[in-house]
């Protein structure tokens, strides 16, 4: 039993050419992006990637947080793989906060119009929301918000690694399972107030600042759940490829599949539910934020959005042939994190640039992202063994069926 | 339908039945049915049944729902009885949608419900024998059916060795009747009486 990984050659050179993508795209949008206005893509494009890879890679921290509080026992036997993804949290964090604050510290106000004191004094909705949307906020937010999702990320990871060290006995376990209830739960409380609350506020509906929607949280946290199982999905089924994880098969892969379709349609859901109410009620003040989309220049990313993360996965995922399938569930995980980075850069887009343009240099940092993630999720992995062996849910993994 | 000879064994555990059937299977036995007081995961693989096709159904009644709540709701707004309500055009998709999939869900749930009391045979005034009276209670229970091939003592000493309890034979209607089971004795009210004399 191949119980440590060892990170493939090809693998590593694959994450060292993407960075390299990355970086090289970057330079270039450097270049190609200065001035007054030029340099509004170089930072959305900046803000969209950091913010979207640091979400999904924090939905793996949300799903050890989540299965553990439900008592699963199903995930065990892979639960080292949503560590070593969660581990990249820090890295990106540390990314998004260095970018964030150059946004707001850096004298240009094309990202979020309420950096400029002048604009908002002149305006009442913005004056009225200064309150909140102040620098002081943005970066007391983004602190604690990040501080302490790695605190949390590091401490589950820490705990599990410990706890390979520790013995057998039934008091062991109950004490395994006391504090991993513990910590997870502070931890999707805090995920909850930020994730699905304030943080996508400031972050990025901000970029829209005198439009608000509450559905926005949800929906932004819809997208990067669904976005993260698919990630989940991608490096399980590279390491049964490789032949580790024997204990791992079918049964796992089909119960992520449940969850990939059945978030795919939560964030429908919520979609909708944003999308209709404002289409309804028909206030200018809050159409203000569709009228690019769905009547502007971005109508077909609008709508391809909705075929490539309601309709696909909707159709595709139904079938049970389909969620059993290695070759077909690395193809919807693909499709999913592609669409709902398609989703974050609508989100991103029309606010700060405006026009639609040929996304190739955000496509370039999504590139260099990807390979950012591959290298240090492969190096977390090679870190430990890849069964938490003392975990007294183990047996229950190995003999899941759904 | 068909009357036919049984041979029925109990089982007291899942753990018991699981390799029972599948020796009975290979030695070469029909199994005419297996019956259980609660949902067993994986016994209908070891019983060798085909795959449900009840989800293609509730597909099929879900797009039903779909269709039905799309060109009724756009046959009343646009032909039968234009209305302007709120300036909205007479095709507003997004209002259409809670109903659509409001429609879906219903017809796809109902349909399915439907189907699956029409393959297990369910429903008011149909009748169907029961083997043991405590196959919905707490016992697993086989019925083997006995055909022209089969040696019933022998079947029935094999039973035994795998771990079969009360094995008898039994003559009976293998499919439904009309009739209740109301008018059944009530064997657990007859128990009842039994303990309180005693």
């Amino acid at each position: 039993m191949k119980d440590q990984f060892v990170v493939p050659a090809r693998l590593k050179k694959t994450s060292f050419v993407l960075m390299g993508i990355g970086l090289l795209t970057l330079l270039i949008g450097i270049f190609a992006f200065h001035g007054e206005h030029g340099s509004a893509r170089l930072w959305a494009g900046l803000l969209q990637n950091s913010s979207f890879f640091l979400l999904i890679a924090l939905a793996s921290t949300f799903f050890i947080g989540a299965t553990t509080l439900a008592h699963g026992g199903w995930q065990i036997g892979f639960r080292r793989v949503p560590e070593a993804i969660s581990m990249a949290v820090p890295v990106l964090g540390g990314i998004l906060f260095l970018i964030l604050m150059i946004i707001v510290f850096g004298g240009n106000d094309h990202i979020y119009h309420w950096l400029n004191a002048h604009h908002v004094h002149e305006d009442k909705v913005l004056s009225w929301k200064s309150a909140f949307l102040n620098k002081g906020m943005f970066t007391g937010f983004t602190l604690v918000t990040i501080g302490l999702w790695i605190f949390f990320t590091i401490k589950l990871r820490n705990m599990s690694i410990e706890e390979d060290g520790w013995d057998l006995s039934a008091a062991t376990g109950r004490r395994i399972i006391w504090r991993n209830t513990v910590w997870c739960g502070a931890f999707i409380v805090i995920y909850t107030l930020s994730v699905g609350s304030t943080t996508p506020w400031l972050w990025l509906m901000s970029i829209d600042s005198h439009w608000y929607s509450t559905m926005y949280s949800w929906y932004t946290f819809a997208s990067t759940w669904v976005s993260g199982i698919s990630l989940i999905i991608l490096f399980l089924v590279h390491l049964k490829r490789n032949g580790y994880l024997p204990m791992v098969n079918e049964e796992h892969l089909h119960d992520l599949g449940k969850f990939a379709f059945a978030f795919s349609i939560f964030w429908t859901y919520l979609w909708f539910s944003q999308y209709m109410l404002i289409w309804y009620a028909n206030m200018p003040e809050e159409t203000a934020y569709f009228q690019p989309r769905v009547w502007g220049e971005w109508r077909p990313i609008f709508f391809l959005n909705l075929l490539i993360n309601f309709i696909t996965p909707l159709l595709y995922l139904m079938k049970r042939d389909t969620k059993r399938n290695y070759s077909s569930m690395v193809f919807i995980s693909i499709l999913i994190i592609f669409g709902h980075w398609l989703d974050f850069w609508q989100m991103v887009g029309p606010g700060t640039y405006g026009h639609l343009v040929f996304p190739w240099y955000e496509a370039g940092l999504g590139l260099g992202f990807v390979g950012v993630i591959i290298f240090l999720v492969t190096n977390n992995l090679a870190k430990a063994p890849l069964v938490p062996k003392n975990h007294p849910y183990l047996k229950e993994s190995i003999v899941h069926h759904t | 339908m068909a009357v036919k000879n049984f041979v029925v064994a109990s089982f007291s555990d899942e753990a018991v039945l699981f390799p029972a059937v599948k020796k009975v299977r290979t030695a070469g036995y029909k199994i005419h049915d297996v019956y259980t007081p609660f949902p067993v995961h994986g016994l209908d693989h070891a019983l060798g049944l085909r795959e449900t096709s009840l989800h293609t159904a509730g597909f099929i009644y879900g797009i039903t729902g779909t269709t039905t709540a799309l060109s009724c709701m756009s046959w009343v707004f646009n032909s039968d009885w234009p209305m302007n309500i709120g300036g909205k055009p007479h095709f507003p998709l997004p209002a259409f949608i809670p109903i659509t999939f409001e429609l879906t869900v219903l017809f796809s749930a109902v349909g399915m419900v439907l189907t699956f009391c029409y393959l297990c045979q369910l429903a008011p005034f149909v009748k169907k024998h029961i083997f043991h009276p405590r196959q919905t209670d707490d016992l697993f229970v086989m019925a083997i059916e006995v055909t022209s091939k089969t040696n019933t003592e022998e079947l029935k000493s094999f039973l035994a060795s795998v771990g079969g309890q009360q094995i008898n034979e039994q003559r009976a209607e293998a499919g439904w009747w009309y009739g209740s089971f109301a008018k059944d004795d009530r064997l657990f009210e007859t128990k009842r009486v039994e303990a309180v004399n005693a």
